[in-house]
């Protein structure tokens, strides 16, 4: 992705527009648009098989989109030409499983792109990779090995992996929905901080509380198609389509 | 050594327990030169072998339908065939397709001789095993771990070399130990194309000193103790590999 002369940071870093994506028969995203500024936190939230999961792995492009257009800083991410490695750069994602390497150690983990992709310097890495680790509070843990850590210390560790690419888009695929209720505490004030730090977070999210809190627009996903956005204070009390008032009801 | 030597004689001609292969120095050097080549030749095969499984284990997870076909076809072949049959077709079919070479005598030969035929032909019997192998280690390598890698921006290459490679051969790693006893074992073949390996030599003492019973003792007690060697050292590797909250 070369730097596209036309973007500017006061246009969206993220911006999907009318994008279809089916698997086999499944139609799972049926024309969904959407903007993200630089800074903003956006959380998609909805019923499970709604297409969020989907949409965020559309963004990194990990999946192929078969409509639409998703410009990250004013580039197509499902140009067939795009360098793909730029984007990964740009945008780096936190997934629901962690999926740490778990042969590695916490601080190899974060440490393995920065030298492997990005081919920085092992000594300057590996203070980069600690200030990280210490970042998401888990210092002492560096030489631990992902099945020696909790869930939410491996979520940490997964972020931490996620910093060290310097992105300018975080995706956080429902980071917190695989960890017992003392944890997602952990996790979230650690996201909570990025979002202080001024990184732009997409969060897939069933933290009603935490996407009301730190959220700065809510997007709500049923069936494939946007049903509804605002900013919490207004999407929260007065939302107007019944099935949004149904899902919160429901969640609330 | 020598009075130990002298006993091994005395204990033939006194109980007709025939051990010329230890207490003779000649049949010894020959006992021990086959030895040698069989170490040799389990060795090259082993690491030849498991670079053929990598690769084509690699080569199967490629996008295209040719280089896939081509590794499938490789397998099929070297697996459902035998492998002495197969060392028969390279020394005796491929290897007077060879280009001459002159050797130190003046005498023109083919290029590779039986010992490099043994070798070439084992290593790709066992290979294609180690292909199989490998997959199945891939294979139960999390997809979503591999995803975090792209998602990373690991090259494809980067992805099997720094994450689904260590971990599967951690997954594969008993499976991969019994094809490398296999392989070991089935070195003796090179008897059949005249490599003067262990069997080889052993069959050579017996024809010249009649000791058949004495010597093929010595014989399964030789593989005993080499292929314990591997299994121990195989064992080693399993835990030198283990990682904390991985796999048990």
């Amino acid at each position: 992705m070369q730097a596209n002369a036309a973007w500017t940071p006061d246009q969206p870093i993220v911006s999907v527009r009318d994008v279809h994506k089916s698997y086999g028969k499944v139609e799972v995203l049926k024309g969904v648009s959407l903007d993200v500024r630089k800074g903003e936190v956006v959380c998609i939230i909805g019923p499970s098989g709604s297409g969020k999961s989907t949409l965020l792995r559309c963004i990194n492009a990990l999946v192929g989109i078969d409509k639409g257009s998703i410009l990250v800083e004013g580039q197509e991410v499902h140009d067939p030409k795009l360098d793909k490695l730029e984007l990964r750069k740009k945008v780096s994602m936190v997934f629901q499983q962690y999926n740490l390497f778990p042969h590695k150690t916490a601080l190899e983990n974060v440490m393995m792109a920065p030298i492997l992709v990005l081919k920085r310097p092992k000594e300057e890495v590996e203070a980069q990779a600690r200030r990280l680790i210490k970042k998401v509070r888990l210092e002492g843990k560096e030489n631990s090995y992902p099945g020696e850590l909790s869930g939410g210390q491996q979520q940490r560790v997964a972020i931490a992996r996620s910093l060290a690419m310097t992105p300018d888009v975080m995706l956080f695929d429902e980071v917190t929905s695989a960890l017992d209720p003392e944890t997602v505490k952990e996790v979230l004030s650690t996201i909570r901080e990025l979002a202080d730090d001024g990184m732009t977070c997409i969060l897939v999210t069933h933290e009603m509380g935490f996407a009301r809190e730190v959220g700065d627009h809510i997007y709500f996903t049923e069936k494939g198609v946007i049903v509804e956005h605002g900013p919490p204070a207004t999407f929260f009390k007065e939302a107007r389509d019944p099935r949004t008032r149904e899902f919160l009801s429901q969640i609330l | 050594m020598d009075s130990f030597w002298e006993f091994l004689r005395h204990v033939h001609d006194a109980y007709g327990i025939n051990l010329v292969h230890f207490y003779d120095s000649f049949e010894r050097g020959r006992l021990l030169k086959g030895m040698l080549t069989t170490l040799q030749l389990s060795v090259l095969c082993i690491g030849l072998s498991i670079l053929i499984g990598i690769f084509g284990a690699w080569l199967q997870g490629s996008r295209f339908r040719v280089l896939k076909t081509l590794v499938q076809a490789y397998i099929q072949f070297f697996r459902n065939t035998p492998p002495l049959v197969q060392m028969f077709f390279f020394y005796f079919a491929l290897g007077p397709l060879m280009p001459r070479v002159v050797n130190d005598y003046g005498i023109a030969q083919p290029m590779l001789g039986s010992f490099a035929w043994a070798m070439i032909s084992l290593s790709f019997f066992a290979g294609a095993f180690n292909i199989e192998i490998f997959r199945s280690g891939i294979d139960a390598v999390q997809s979503a771990t591999v995803e975090a890698a792209d998602a990373l921006g690991f090259s494809r290459w980067q992805a099997y070399r720094y994450v689904i490679l260590p971990l599967a051969v951690r997954i594969c790693l008993p499976a991969l130990n019994n094809n490398l006893v296999n392989l070991v074992k089935t070195t003796t073949q090179a008897y059949a194309i005249a490599v003067p390996e262990t069997l080889f030599v052993a069959s050579q003492i017996w024809s010249d000193r009649i000791n058949v019973l004495e010597m093929m003792i010595t014989l399964l007690l030789f593989y005993l103790f080499l292929v314990g060697i591997l299994v121990w050292g195989m064992i080693r590797l399993e835990r030198a590999l283990a990682i904390p909250g991985f796999g048990r």
